[in-house]
Formats: C-alpha cells, structure tokens, sequence
C-alpha cells in the first residue's frame, strides 16, 4: 500500500510540474524583464494599450450574441425530442456532431468562399446588402454564425446531460394540467430545472469565444485573442500577461461553475 | 359510466399525441434551416471549391481533380505528412502519460483532488489556444526563463521545432485524455480486481489479463480523439512557430491569406477537403470503439 502511493504521488507530482511550471514561468517572464529587475509595468500597462478595450468588448458581445443564439436554437430542439418527434433525435444529434469532423480551418475556407460570392456573383441583388451587413467590422455577426456552429457540440453534451437527469414529459404534462400554456410551461417549469445544464452551456461557449482565433483571424476581424498575437510583436511582456489573465479568469469560472453545477446535482437527487 | 370515460379519453389523447409531435418538429426546423444555412453552405462551398480550377488566362472556370492532386504534392503534402506524424506521436504520448495521471486521480481518496483536476482538464483541454502558446514561449522559448536561467539554449534545445510542438500539445492532449479515460477507470470494478487476487494474480498479472483488456477500447479510442484534436489545432501553431514547422493547418491558412503565392485558395479548399476526410476518418473509428467501450460502463 505504502508503495501505491508512492507512486501515485510520483505520477501526480510530476503532473503537477509540468503543468504548473509554464504558468508560473509566465508570471515571472512578465513581471522580471531583463534589465529593469521586478517590474508591473506589464499588468499596469493592460488598461491603457491600444486596442485591449475594444477587442475585449468585441468578443464579449460575441460571446453574448452566440450564447443567446445557440441557446435559442437548442432548447426548444432539445426539449421537444424529449416530449415528441424522437424519429428526429438522431438527426439532430449527426448535425450537432458535424462541426467535430470539420477542423475550424476548414470551416473558414468554406466560409471565406461563400463570402467572396458576395461582390463576385450577388453584387446587383438585395443579397449583397446583407453580406456586407454580417461583415460590419464593428460587430462581424458572421463571427457569430461561425461560433454557433463551432459550439453545437459542446451545447448539445450539456442540455443533453440536463435533460436526461430530469423528466421533462411529467413536468409539462403537469405544468399544463395546472393550467399554464405551452410557453409558461416551457419557461417555469422546464427551464428552472435545466438551470445547471444551461450554465455549462454558456460558459462553455463563452470560454469558446473568448479563446476563438482561427475563424476571426483568417477572416481578418480583430477579437479578444487576435489582438493578443497582434500586440505580442512589439510588447512580449505585455500579450504574456494577458494570455495568463485569460487563462486564469476562464479557469475560475469554470471551477465555480463545476462547484454550482455540484451543488445543484446533489439537492436535486436529494 | 367507464365506457365513455375510456372513449372520452383516448379521442384528445391521440390528438395531443399528433399535436405534439407535429410541435417536436416545429421546434426542431429553426436549428437545422440554421445548420443548413451557416454549415451547410460554406461545407458545400469547400467541395465547389476544392474541384473548380480557374483558367488564370480567359478567366473561365472548369470542374476537375487538379487541386487535389497539387494538395498531395510537393510542399503540401510535406505539411500534410507533418501534420500526420505531428499528432501521431504526440496523440501516441498524450495517451500514454494521461492513463497513469487518470488512475492515480480515480484511486485518489480526495474527492477535491478529483473535482480539481478534472475541471482543470476540461479547460486545459478545450481552451488553450494563444494563451497556451504564449505561455510556453514565455517559459521554453528563446528569452524564455527556463531557456535562460538554465541555458538550454546551448544544450540544443528549440521550442520552435518537432519535439517543441509535441511538448506543447501534451499541454492539452494530456487533460483529454483524462477526461476520456475517467469514466472507463470508474467501470473498473473493484471485484474484479479482488477476485483476480484471490486466484494469485500479481498486479502485473491483474492489468495484463484484466484491466487492460476491458480498457482497450477507450485506450485507442482516446488516441483517435487525441489525434483528431492535434490534427485540427492551428492558434496554438500559429501563435507560436509561425512556418517553421511544416503543418496542414499553417499552409492552408497561407493560402488563404495569400502569403506565398497569390491564386491558391482553391488548393487551399483542397488541402481543407483533405482534412475533412482525414477526419472523418478518425470519428468513423472512434464512434465503434466509443460504443464498445460504453458496454462496460453499464
């Protein structure tokens, strides 16, 4: 026994190193600049850069659009194959797979051609219009059409995982024999008790968006993670200490969002 | 008095049945017109794409296979090769070293211990991105603190190479794999260890004959996630390496973009119609093994 858990906390703490290390290493890279010695410049100097707010804000709204969107999109899907139509369930299932055997590259190239049919094919139609709109530098809604579908799979694991725990067929049959409507049902009865599954989908997409480069790059948008490459080449200490910010900040909300999801899981068996 | 309470009950039934499932339907329309539409599209203009060849002299345009046969040549099918081994061995590694990691987790009698590291895993592994290739730059790159306090740089070591990269992506292999293997390791039944012992199996014996059987499944299962995964990442790379590296993802987004020669976008479309079957392939091996390893669970 004694030698099982010496190897365990082997195995652990070695695991523990190589992960911790390159966080701690991006502390210090950022804050002892050689030649000056200890220095926050690199965390004071975050505010006030160029660019930081604004991209900042940018992928926020991104973020809350495609939560709103791909919320709106799924819940009723979901909750209806659970109440009928489960001939449709695999459907929904295979489209909402799809996005995983399309690498996030090739997504972009399909999206970046599409784009181009705009001025090449579209420009004398009122199509145009609306390829231009979606292309609004200040808010690419293009962007949001992307992450919604690059979020289906994650979206569609966690409503999935809530549903199962629940059952939604006697709630709403009992919702509508208290007299409530379709919506009231929907909305007081089957929603409340998805409340953990609908905040891990948020967060998941939310750290998705946060952390999206591949599509905004290519697409030559500027959101939260592109400016960071951006701004690496003239201030390293500066885009290190950012990329450690992200991290950290996305891995709290997550820690507190597995304590919530918890929490919930117990009171609701209990 | 029973009679008509039956027939006054199964005519609205049969009714709300229909409604409903009608209903189902309707709720389920808005998100595949949605999918249709934002993946659809761009998929179908990917294929269009990948087989239209462009006549650069008249402009006119004509279906063939030339783009896919220049993705598989040359340059291209270096990056390709690259980006195959790449996540190969790095897949090979993650699976590898996230298996011992799982088991020392699951046995662990510290349920916050547990809580810890699988929610970290479940960032690590979705989210590491640009901060993630920043972090190891700022670590093992070349003004990194390692590389300078411990003079790596004269020992030979080059963030910005092969073994650089695999280092990185175990970064987020690694938690993957822990996160697909936990789940298996619980199954493991403890009575099925016991009742091994009691027959005089050694430990050795007990995963040679028992455990390693009953997780094969998921052990290779995990190694086609892993290699999916590696295969699809570009930031990371991107934000790291720049072209050093020969990968698919790095070439493709410079074709895009025009970087090196102008009028390769549809041999971009190519290369990216080669992912795709590259990665199709890897989810048709791993959704049979994901189903047989399910079996276990139950």
């Amino acid at each position: 026994m004694a030698r099982l858990n010496l190897w365990r906390w082997g195995v652990l703490g070695l695991a523990g190193l190589y992960f911790l290390v390159p966080l701690a290493a991006s502390v210090v890279f950022t804050v002892d600049v050689p030649g000056q010695g200890l220095t926050f410049d690199a965390y004071t100097q975050i505010f006030s850069t160029e660019g930081f707010a604004s991209s900042l804000l940018l992928s926020l709204e991104l973020a809350l659009a495609t939560i709103a969107l791909v919320l709106l999109l799924m819940v009723p899907a979901m909750v209806a194959l659970r109440l009928g139509a489960p001939r449709l369930r695999p459907v929904v299932e295979v489209v909402c797979s799809l996005p995983l055997v399309v690498p996030p590259i090739a997504f972009v190239a399909g999206i970046g051609t599409v784009l181009k049919w705009g001025p090449e094919h579209l420009s004398r139609t009122p199509l145009f219009q609306t390829f231009v709109a979606i292309q609004n530098p200040d808010f690419p809604f293009v962007l949001v059409l992307a992450y919604v579908v690059m979020a289906l799979p994650f979206v569609h694991r966690a409503l999935d995982a809530g549903l199962r725990a629940i059952d939604v067929r006697t709630l709403v049959e009992a919702a509508r024999s208290c007299g409530a409507s379709w919506p009231q049902a929907l909305a007081q009865a089957v929603l409340p008790n998805l409340r953990g599954a609908l905040l891990n989908a948020s967060f998941l997409t939310l750290a998705l968006v946060l952390g999206e480069f591949t599509v905004a790059q290519l697409l030559g948008f500027q959101p939260f993670a592109v400016w960071i490459v951006n701004v690496s080449g003239s201030q390293a200490q500066l885009s290190v200490a950012v990329s450690v910010l992200s991290l950290l900040v996305t891995w709290v909300l997550l820690l507190v969002l597995a304590g919530f999801g918890g929490r919930t899981r117990t009171t609701s068996r209990g | 008095m029973t009679a008509t309470a039956v027939r006054v009950d199964t005519a609205p039934a049969a009714a709300v049945k229909r409604r409903r499932r009608s209903l189902g339907s309707l709720a389920v329309v808005p998100l595949l017109v949605f999918t249709a539409l934002a993946f659809g599209l761009p998929a179908l203009a990917m294929l269009d794409g990948a087989f239209t060849v462009k006549d650069p002299s008249t402009g006119a345009t004509s279906y063939s296979a030339d783009n896919l046969t220049a993705s598989l040549q040359g340059a291209y099918l270096t990056a390709l090769l690259g980006s195959v081994k790449l996540s190969a061995v790095s897949a090979a590694l993650g699976a590898l070293l996230g298996l011992p990691l799982a088991q020392a987790v699951v046995t662990s009698r510290f349920p916050a211990l547990r809580e810890a590291v699988l929610t970290a895993s479940g960032v690590l592994a979705n989210f590491g991105g640009v901060p993630l290739a920043f972090a190891f730059v700022a670590t093992l790159g070349n003004a990194g603190v390692l590389t300078r306090h411990l003079g790596l740089t004269d020992k030979g070591w080059d963030l910005y190479s092969f073994w650089g990269l695999v280092l990185v992506y175990l970064y987020f292999l690694i938690p993957l794999m822990v996160l697909t293997i936990t789940p298996a390791l619980d199954g493991l039944r403890s009575q099925w260890r016991e009742a091994a012992q009691n027959n005089g199996a050694t430990t050795v014996q007990y995963w040679r004959h028992v455990a390693l059987p009953v997780l094969l499944p998921t052990l290779l299962g995990g190694f086609v996630l892993l290699f999916g995964s590696a295969f699809a990442a570009y930031a990371t790379a991107a934000a790291m390496v720049g072209s050093s590296v020969p990968l698919v993802t790095l070439q493709i987004a410079d074709a895009l973009s025009g970087n090196v020669l102008v009028g390769q976008e549809n041999v971009a479309l190519a290369l990216s119609l080669d992912m795709v079957l590259v990665a199709g392939l890897v989810m048709a091996v791993y959704l049979p093994l994901q189903r047989r390893s399910a079996r276990w669970l139950a």
